[in-house]
């Protein structure tokens, strides 16, 4: 019985060896990761135990930076820095927002 | 944003996932925006964190190589204690510890973390994205030998393959050996022959 | 279950499956190892998880199991070898 993340030892294909350079997104993502922790807003296992419990499908679908992003949302909403209705709230707003530049 | 493989059987179709990748994006946005507006980052500290991270590269590990090849005071230091050694780079490991180790005649080691994807960041900079995916962190500890030949690196039988599964605290550092022809040349010189991969363990330094 | 192993002593990584934020891979759970560094106290990365301080510390082990007792079917170098980092709670001494 294994965690989505727990993968020594089981099967998998020929190891993709094509570079990937952060993109601007991943690379405030990484930084708001470095920033929490050495502010001590959450610990590097609460972060890993947050992605651990993603489930299968979420793990396998999201990319490295999203579960990462996901996390972040999920273990400070728990620790009540922020609250699901402003996360909402936000995602809506920046939402119509890039909508309205792209127009 | 990364390609990656999944198992589509019992999956949603694919529509359904750009609208998961769309939404993971814009929350990490919205997440930005909401630490902003609270005064718990600020759009300055997240710049510097970001220059941070691009400070350090593969070159801030190979210059430490090449010295321990040059220096062998330096060597010993590094090997007994490679957080504190590195101090002589103006290098810290921040909250993990460092651990170097040493490829020899009998052993050559390879670093894995097949949990997530902890590596030394402080001293190679980034891992590469093969390192955090699932194929290089399932297979490593499984056949490593099979690993290392699709990296084109073919270890003797006899010697001991050493894979380093980075499961607490401890960040490792191959130090792989000075190849032979290498002799005059200076620790610059040295370090340019020293890739990311070899300090990960899947390659070994060629002479020029 | 914990004591202080000094290098060289035989363990066995328990055999258990516990839910929450584990640092012991399941592939090493119920395989057998020997001790080659006592890496030193750290706070328990498995309460760190869930928001409290980690103490008490935890003596952290490094473990090399050999190849051959991991996989009934290893098919790389008689001497290969897995090392990890292994918390005191999680061995046994054989």
């Amino acid at each position: 019985m294994r965690g989505p993340h727990d993968v020594g030892g089981l099967s998998a294909g020929p190891v993709d060896q094509t570079p990937h350079d952060q993109d601007h997104w991943e690379k405030e993502i990484d930084a708001l990761n470095q920033l929490l922790a050495q502010k001590g807003y959450r610990k590097t296992d609460e972060n890993r135990r947050a992605i651990e419990n993603l489930g299968h499908d979420a793990y396998n679908t999201l990319t490295y930076y999203e579960r990462w992003a996901g996390a972040l949302a999920r273990v400070l909403i728990d620790k009540g820095v922020l609250t699901q209705d402003e996360v909402d709230a936000k995602v809506a707003a920046v939402r119509a927002r890039l909508a309205r530049d792209a127009a | 944003m990364l390609a990656h493989g999944h198992d589509h059987d019992d999956h949603a179709p694919v529509e359904e996932d750009a609208k998961v990748h769309s939404y993971y994006w814009l929350l990490g946005i919205a997440v930005k925006e909401l630490l902003i507006e609270k005064g718990i980052v600020t759009p300055d500290e997240i710049r510097r964190a970001i220059e941070f991270r691009d400070s350090i590269t593969p070159a801030t590990g190979a210059a430490i190589v090449a010295r321990a090849w040059t220096d062998s005071a330096f060597k010993q230091r590094l090997l007994t204690d490679g957080s504190e050694a590195i101090g002589e780079f103006g290098l810290n490991m921040g909250g993990t510890h460092l651990v170097v180790v040493e490829n020899t005649p009998d052993v050559h080691n390879m670093i894995v973390c097949t949990l997530c994807s902890c590596y030394p960041r402080n001293v190679l900079g980034l891992p590469p994205a093969w390192y955090k995916n699932r194929e290089y962190r399932a297979r490593a500890v499984r056949e490593p030998r099979r690993v290392l030949a699709e990296f084109g690196l073919e270890v003797p039988e006899e010697v001991e393959v050493r894979v380093h599964d980075s499961t607490a605290d401890m960040r490792y550092l191959v130090l792989p050996m000075r190849p032979a022809g290498t002799e005059k040349l200076d620790a610059s010189e040295l370090a340019e022959i020293v890739t990311r991969d070899c300090m990960i363990g899947v390659a070994v330094p060629k002479a020029p | 279950m914990g004591g202080d192993f000094s290098p060289g002593t035989r363990v066995r990584v328990r055999e258990d499956f516990p839910l929450g934020h584990i640092r012991t891979p399941v592939y090493m759970r119920g395989k057998e190892g020997v001790v080659t560094r006592r890496l030193g106290r750290f706070p328990n990365p498995e309460t760190l998880a869930i928001g409290r301080d980690g103490l008490p510390r935890k003596v952290l082990y490094e473990v090399r199991f050999r190849q051959a007792d991991l996989w009934p079917d290893y098919a790389g170098g008689p001497a290969d070898t897995v090392d990890a980092d292994i918390y005191e709670h999680w061995l046994e001494q054989i």
